[in-house]
């Protein structure tokens, strides 16, 4: 019985609970930096290493953190990792921290990431809270790629930099601008909606 | 004239929202009443403002001049959270009608990433002291505005027949593409000059 629940603490945040998707949490990354795959993915590796991190942390103190200190602690506790993150994107790969930007920085204030830990983390034991992060980091990394894939690739006509549609192809220079990101993502929400809606009246 | 130009900026050319993706959260979810908008809208351009002026002076007399600024961003949102909480005890004071006007609205400002977002550009930018309180300042016009139109536009969607799939957030997303889309209409004003 456990084993199967520790297994949906993992896969519920690639479909059910999305964070992008579902409970629309961090948004601004999610547009502001997917006008390209790689901008994308390297977002969200730098968002999961920041909510795993922090809802190690959060589950070990979990005990001794008193109620009414809780959020600025965790807060800080993010602010301390996400500028780890920075300063290592910034030394090991600095283009991308470059087209990321103010972006990086800004993860403290995602509100997928303190939602976590109020939600989970703070009364969670340490492998079930482990598990939930990755969960919720890769289905948020899962949104970024494919939001990503898709501005790429009629914004530009190109995947992770690879030209893959022919020159007949004239760029859709829309996609790469903000409003084809809130475009993009209504869409994909109504797609998801309209398969949901599906699979119930099958079910 | 610079500071007209950043004023301008912040306010329609690179509004804070529609160019930047920065509070969206509220933009979402408040935005479905005009008078709740003007009560974000109010209350998050007195935070911005306020944040702008005392982050510029923490950045530049206490972590350039002890050489820290690696502690930017967890010094900044304790300025911020702990300036939302001050702002909050002395509107209860000394004004309680702009209390219960903004009331439920400034504590949500602190997780609110215009206001983190702003200063980190500020920084970013190397705004001077003056310019810096101009650009909190016109940022959070330009989010009240952006505010207020959309929950114009969604109070009469109510009476609108959407189909089931985009009812809610994806429609909003894309009105919000829309509305992005004419803002970059305003991008020539200050390119020309």
């Amino acid at each position: 019985m456990s084993s199967v629940r520790l297994y949906m603490e993992f896969f519920k945040g690639f479909w059910k609970e999305n964070p992008a998707f579902r409970q629309l949490l961090g948004m601004c990354p999610l547009l502001a930096v997917t006008t390209s795959v790689i901008n994308g993915v390297s977002m969200g590796i730098a968002m999961t290493f920041v909510l795993i991190s922090t809802s190690i942390v959060v589950s070990l103190i979990r005990k001794i953190v008193p109620n009414q200190v809780r959020i600025a602690t965790f807060t800080i506790i993010i602010a301390t990792f996400v500028t780890i993150a920075d300063l290592y994107l910034r030394a090991k790969f600095p283009p991308i921290s470059k087209e990321l930007g103010p972006y990086v920085p800004l993860i403290v204030v995602n509100c997928i990431i303190l939602g976590r830990q109020e939600a989970f983390a703070k009364k969670n034991p340490l492998y079930r809270s482990f598990l939930d992060a990755l969960g919720m980091g890769l289905g948020f990394t899962l949104a970024l790629l494919l939001l990503g894939a898709i501005r790429e690739l009629l914004g530009s006509g190109s995947i992770l930099g690879i030209q893959i549609l022919g020159t007949w192809f004239e760029p859709w220079v829309i996609m790469i601008l903000p409003a084809g990101a809130f475009i993009t993502l209504g869409f994909l929400i109504a797609l998801m909606n309209v398969i949901d809606q599906r699979l119930k009246r099958t079910a | 004239m610079n500071i007209i130009l950043i004023f301008i900026a912040a306010t329609i050319v690179n509004n804070i929202v529609l160019t930047y993706f920065l509070g969206i959260c509220p933009f979402l979810g408040v935005s479905s009443k005009i008078e709740s908008a003007v009560g974000m809208g109010l209350a998050a351009t007195f935070v911005m403002t306020l944040a702008a002026t005392v982050t510029w002076l923490i950045y530049h007399y206490i972590l350039v001049r002890f050489n820290v600024p690696f502690l930017e961003y967890v010094s900044f949102i304790l300025v911020i959270a702990s300036l939302v909480q001050i702002v909050e005890m002395f509107i209860r004071k000394f004004s309680p009608d702009l209390y219960r006007a903004l009331g439920i609205y400034l504590p949500l400002i602190t997780t609110n990433c215009a206001i983190l977002g702003l200063t980190l550009f500020m920084v970013l930018r190397e705004y001077n002291f003056l310019e810096s309180i101009v650009f909190g300042f016109g940022s959070g016009v330009g989010f009240t505005l952006v505010l207020l139109i959309m929950a114009g536009i969604r109070e009469e969607l109510e009476f609108a027949d959407v189909p089931e799939a985009f009812k809610g957030a994806p429609l909003t997303l894309i009105i919000s593409g829309l509305l992005a889309l004419a803002f970059m209409g305003f991008s020539g004003i200050i390119s020309t000059s």
